[in-house]
């Protein structure tokens, strides 16, 4: 069984058309990246596929999250195995840096033994241990970015009770240089690998292409595309979804396709 | 400036606030030595009133000790609030005041003392006054969360708007008030608008204790769901926090305690708005420590404030209002500047 499903899955506000009659699977252990330009309904698709869109917005079809309406399902539950990394971070309090990935453990009120483990296990995979005790205020903000990948990954760090991990991520490279913007994609990658589905706005087509299993391209609040990276960039594709020439090669290594700016 | 230990800084309050209590009682108009003061309190415990009592005893048991033990209720009930309303606004800027309850309160008690002549009393021993300023506060309050709530959810934004201009409004009520005032009623307003514990009984006390003590069964219940969501509204949600009902429940634990305070104390500013921030520098904004440590912190403050302000010119008594600033600022203007000096926020 897959881990998330939407099935016909359309968003209205007022006779406005968000999203429009949207079909995506994810399976254990899949990256799925959604491509697609600014305002094509990319963040509103991933808040509907968290049963977290706005009251005002009117949400028909069905997203289901290991079978079950994902609507259904208590704050608790979901909390326990469903992180959101959004794109913009909001914390301004002075937590320290351990603290702030602490607050993802809250969900899990019962294992308080395990936490600091976790926690130590999340910084030291984000490269970020040495930075324990800082004030996140102070940091930068490539540092911050880490500190809140390292948090939503705590929340979902182990797989406890066969339950299944979803992870979803709002354009998590965006403030990262390039070193950290692969060093970041390769633990989110490996993360993916250890059975977590994962749910990724990507901005770089190349970085979507090279780390994920499925893309789906969203324009126009409609899915123009979705599959492996290798059956569907092609150049007319980009053209539609961006409106600019490109030419398409083929990785140096990995031989999957790369875009090439002309 | 190194963080504190948590656990250490709370238990030094718990030790600290009985000392200040105490000195509250024996000090004053009358000064009480302490030998005195504790065979009174010991004959007051063992005997059933057999012989005259101690003329320390009236001092001690109908003056001193519900003043003191009220300022101990509303400090803590001020400082609690305050740290409440700051994380639910993500904001270290917030107040109490800042939902409405204050202004509310002053249009309350100018009402009362401008068309009601003489002090009343109403219920609870509670003056005609205090019944005016805690239905102006709560009234507001309701307002200001009715106009931010929509079918979808409450707006923390539109919340703050609202609670500036239901300020605003009802300040300009409260103006016209004074302007018709005569001179005797604008004397009480502004006496009352300064804050004051001398009409303090023990009813008052209990009143002030039963929020005191609802306070500390929620808050526990609280201060991880406050934690998460300084994080962000959908961040909450995604940790588990049902942010409608945090919001719900924080503004009516607001409405009814501040309420309390004012119509119990008049306004005591400064001790919501001041206390949380010296105790996030010192420990940290994790409201597991963060909220008892403003409760214990507030209450030591407003005692103090108190007992200064009735021991500065004795026998006249100071509004303690004007007292809590003077000497919070100056202890929380050193921590701001040792904070430049080291380079931490």
């Amino acid at each position: 069984m897959s881990i998330l499903t939407a099935e016909n899955l359309c968003v209205h506000v007022g006779d406005n058309c968000l999203l429009n009659n949207i079909n995506l699977e994810v399976n254990e252990g899949e990256l799925l990246s959604i491509i697609g330009p600014n305002g094509a309904g990319k963040t509103t698709l991933i808040n509907a596929l968290m049963g977290d869109v706005q009251r005002a917005f009117k949400v028909q079809g069905k997203v289901l999250f290991c079978g079950d309406d994902i609507k259904q399902l208590s704050l608790i539950k979901r909390a326990k195995q469903i992180a959101f990394l959004p794109q913009i971070n909001l914390l301004n309090f002075p937590f320290k840096v351990d603290e702030v990935v602490g607050l993802a453990r809250t969900p899990h009120s019962s294992g308080k033994v395990n936490d600091a483990e976790i926690i130590a296990e999340a910084l030291k995979a984000l490269d970020i241990l040495h930075l324990k005790d800082r004030l996140y205020t102070q940091l930068s903000g490539g540092e911050k970015q880490r500190v809140q990948l390292a948090r939503v990954m705590a929340q979902i760090w182990r797989e406890e009770d066969n339950a299944k991990r979803l992870l979803f991520l709002d354009e998590p490279t965006a403030s990262l240089d390039l070193g950290h913007q692969q060093q970041l994609m390769k633990i989110i990658r490996h993360f993916s690998n250890q059975g977590v589905a994962i749910v990724m706005i990507v901005h770089d087509i190349n970085v979507a292409i090279n780390y994920s299993d499925k893309l789906l391209a969203l324009s126009d609040a409609e899915v123009v595309a979705i599959g492996s990276p290798e059956n569907i960039i092609t150049k007319q594709l980009i053209k539609n979804l961006y409106n600019l020439d490109v030419e398409i090669t083929s990785h140096p290594i990995s031989s999957k396709p790369m875009i090439i700016d002309v | 400036m190194k963080r504190m230990d948590s656990m250490r800084v709370l238990w030094l309050l718990v030790i600290l606030l009985p000392l200040f209590i105490l000195c509250a009682v024996t000090t004053g108009a009358v000064n009480i030595p302490l030998n005195d003061f504790f065979s009174v309190v010991l004959n007051w415990m063992i005997s059933d009133n057999a012989e005259a009592p101690h003329f320390y005893q009236a001092i001690i048991f109908d003056i001193r000790l519900p003043r003191v033990l009220l300022a101990a209720f509303v400090g803590s009930i001020l400082g609690v609030t305050g740290a409440v309303m700051q994380g639910l606004f993500r904001n270290p800027l917030a107040d109490p005041s800042l939902v409405g309850v204050t202004a509310g309160a002053s249009l309350g008690a100018s009402l009362v003392i401008v068309f009601v002549a003489g002090y009343q009393v109403a219920w609870l021993s509670m003056s005609l006054l205090s019944v005016g300023a805690f239905f102006g506060g709560v009234i507001a309050v309701y307002v200001v969360y009715s106009l931010a709530k929509n079918p979808f959810g409450t707006s923390v934004a539109t919340m703050l708007l609202a609670g500036i201009a239901i300020s605003a409004l009802v300040g300009s009520v409260t103006g016209f008030l004074e302007f018709y005032a005569d001179n005797e009623m604008l004397r009480r307003i502004s006496l009352w608008r300064m804050g004051g514990l001398e009409s303090a009984t023990f009813e008052h006390v209990w009143l002030a204790g039963f929020i005191v003590l609802f306070m500390f069964l929620i808050l526990p219940h609280f201060s991880n769901a406050l934690n998460v969501l300084l994080l962000g509204e959908s961040e909450a949600r995604h940790l588990g926090v049902d942010t409608e009902k945090l919001k719900k429940i924080s503004i009516l634990f607001v409405a009814a305690g501040v309420g309390v305070c004012v119509a119990l104390a008049g306004v005591i500013g400064f001790v919501g708005l001041v206390v949380p921030h010296i105790f996030r520098m010192l420990i940290g904004p994790d409201h597991r420590y963060l909220l008892p440590a403003s409760a214990l912190g507030g209450a030591i403050l407003l005692v103090v404030s108190d007992n200064l302000s009735r021991v500065i010119l004795a026998p006249v008594e100071l509004p303690v209002g004007l007292i809590t600033a003077l000497i919070g600022v100056p202890f929380f203007i050193s921590l701001l500047r040792r904070r430049h000096q080291l380079g931490v926020s």
